[in-house]
């Protein structure tokens, strides 16, 4: 409801400033389709408000539901986005259908940015980690800590959500559950994985699927433990959620973006891309949400607050902590597994 | 209009006239109809049967019935199908028992009294969808209304699993379909004579002899229309399941959604809109065939 209601805010505002601004004076204007809830309020005053302020257009903001969005657009031939942020596991495969466009590395400044996520046509924008969120009414502070706590059901009795619709990512955090050291989990065992889904699909009594419902589960006390993307976990304390997280044994992966095959205002899309990956635009975002900068010359400017530091997930400590998710892999096996995920948690 | 006595036809002095006025008569109904026929042979029979074609090919575009195969291999879609029959049999029964005392008590109140509680019924009707079932999930989740005061009472002491889950979306689901039988049937009821009820007694019958022998078959094309209504709609639903089976109960308009969506398969994805389509279409002719030509008449005659 909140994605709705934002996107006719946002539609009423452009109308508003379209009636403001005379029609020789109206800049141009790009839509950026994101994961919508408190992930993109952060990043709409860290990234998109700045950009417009500096190159002087109009950006609008949609949700996304992720890369099938995208591929329906494309092959409908039907593109409302410029820039669309995806994860990377997304972009890898949408790659290999031809979806997006070609980006120019003579305005993108690619310099402090992960080699593996800088591609011809989809870069790094942030990092997200999925991690083990549980409620502290219900454990105190004994909650469980690791995968293989999650999965202990006699141990850990209590109401379990993962996440539905990433099968890429509840199949990594099954592999550690199931004892695979995490510089051992890619290239992933996907039948391993599935076999550990498995065993604690049945105790599972919530399957999420957006970002914002397993806020609300939580919140809710619907279920006493989860899976969640790091930045929902951070909100969630910071309104007073009585939970507990931490960065042990997440699944950092990275958010991409891309602009579709036959975006209209590609050319500003570009300039705008550009702008959001510079250090001291990127250096906004942990400000405003705990997910990370993917330039880590953000961390050179001085923006970040010294305080703000460790409860960041992409900060060196906390890399050391977590399994990076590899998008080739995914590339590869995207839509494979997560058919057989799905066959396997609606059987 | 067209079923004029043959004698005048045939015997008139200007038979000749009237015969061409008849076919002047035909040929502009046929005219008039000839836009929606139009409008439906390309809105609703083209796609089908694009469907169905688009369901014989594999990902690589060879002709082949994999998709059909899937329906036996994998059993996450045999449960899913027998999930949804679940869902829109349970459903539809339980609107049937609250729909129909519901439909007769406002049928026998006074009309101004009885156009007051139709817009009990008709108000949720208006109601987005979204917003219901988003409702139900604030009143039936385990910190919700209906558990807190419960365990406030005393009666229970651990929450009851009402959200995400099959009992969740049954809740959910009837109150969305209530309506969709409540108003066929109240109309249908509202055409009943009570005059007939008055003769049923005045030979002797006690008043439930009269309801069951008189009133309820009368009621019985009314309640053949909304059940056929609401069994439909339910095969076909989307939202509730989604956000009140918490990823559990899946139906096969999610499956579809997944399918077309997720893997980008639209061969598989039709394959499942077709064997949706010919097991409601055969499901329907049973019922017609079990309840009679006389009960189903409202949408067979139509």
């Amino acid at each position: 409801m909140t994605r709705k209601s934002r996107f006719v805010s946002a539609l009423a505002l452009t109308g508003l400033v379209g009636c403001i601004v005379p029609a020789a004076l109206a800049a141009e204007t790009i839509t950026v389709a994101s994961w919508g809830g408190s992930y993109q309020e952060a990043q709409s005053k860290a990234f998109f408000k700045p950009t417009a302020d500096a190159l002087g257009i109009t950006i609008k903001e949609d949700t996304t539901n992720g890369l099938d969005d995208v591929r329906l657009q494309v092959t409908g031939n039907a593109v409302k986005w410029d820039l669309v942020e995806l994860g990377a596991d997304e972009c890898a495969r949408g790659t290999k259908e031809g979806l997006f466009e070609k980006l120019d590395y003579g305005q993108i400044d690619k310099s402090g940015i992960d080699p593996n996520l800088v591609h011809d046509d989809w870069i790094g924008i942030t990092y997200y980690s999925v991690i083990l969120i549980y409620n502290t009414d219900v454990f105190g502070k004994n909650g469980p800590k690791t995968w293989a706590d999650f999965w202990n059901v006699e141990k850990f009795p209590g109401r379990r959500a993962l996440g539905g619709a990433f099968a890429t990512e509840t199949l990594t955090v099954a592999a550690i559950a199931d004892g695979v050291p995490l510089d051992k989990v890619y290239p992933l065992d996907i039948d391993r994985a599935l076999k550990s889904v498995d065993k604690i699909r049945s105790h599972v009594d919530a399957w999420w699927t957006s970002g914002a419902q397993a806020m609300q589960l939580v919140k809710d006390g619907e279920v006493d433990m989860a899976s969640i993307w790091n930045g929902r976990a951070s909100t969630l304390k910071d309104q007073g959620a009585p939970v507990s997280y931490s960065y042990d044994q997440g699944v950092l992966t990275a958010d991409c973006m891309v602009i579709p095959k036959g975006a209209k205002n590609k050319d500003a899309a570009m300039k705008a891309l550009a702008m959001f990956l510079k250090p001291e635009i990127q250096a906004n975002l942990p400000l405003y949400i705990a997910n990370g900068p993917v330039n880590e010359k953000a961390f050179d400017t001085g923006k970040i607050p010294a305080d703000k530091i460790p409860g960041i997930n992409s900060a060196p400590e906390n890399v050391k902590k977590q399994v990076l998710l590899d998008p080739a892999f995914w590339g590869d096996h995207l839509v494979e597994a997560q058919e057989k995920f799905d066959n396997l948690i609606q059987q | 209009m067209s079923a004029r006595p043959a004698e005048f036809v045939s015997h008139g002095l200007n038979a000749d006239a009237l015969r061409a006025d008849a076919r002047r008569e035909s040929l502009g109904l046929l005219g008039l109809c000839s836009p929606g026929l139009v409008l439906v042979g390309i809105i609703i029979v083209l796609p089908i049967g694009w469907l169905f074609w688009l369901s014989l090919f594999d990902e690589n575009g060879q002709l082949s019935g994999a998709n059909y195969a899937r329906f036996v291999e994998q059993a996450s879609y045999i449960r899913t199908f027998i999930t949804t029959f679940e869902v829109a049999f349970l459903v539809t029964g339980l609107c049937v028992l609250i729909g129909y005392p519901l439909a007769y008590m406002l049928s026998q109140l006074p009309r101004r009294a009885a156009s007051v509680c139709l817009i009990f019924v008709v108000l949720p009707f208006w109601t987005s969808v979204l917003v219901r079932t988003y409702a139900w999930l604030v009143i039936l989740q385990r910190k919700g209304l209906v558990n807190t005061w419960l365990i406030d009472l005393g009666l229970i002491s651990q929450p009851l699993p009402l959200a995400h889950n099959f009992a969740g979306v049954i809740i959910g689901m009837t109150h969305i379909m209530l309506p969709f039988l409540v108003l066929p049937l109240y109309a249908s009821m509202k055409t009943i004579d009570a005059d007939y009820l008055c003769a049923a007694m005045n030979l002797g019958a006690p008043p439930t002899a009269a309801f069951w022998q008189v009133f309820f078959p009368l009621s019985l094309p009314g309640l053949a229309a909304g059940v056929v209504i609401v069994f439909i709609l339910c095969l076909g639903f989307f939202v509730t399941p989604a956000l009140m089976g918490g990823g559990k109960v899946v139906m096969w308009a999610m499956r579809m959604e997944q399918t077309t969506g997720l893997y980008s398969n639209w061969g598989a994805g039709s394959a499942l809109g077709v064997v949706l389509l010919a097991v409601t279409l055969g499901l329907l002719g049973l019922f017609r065939w079990l309840l009679g030509a006389r009960a189903t008449s409202v949408w067979g005659a139509r």
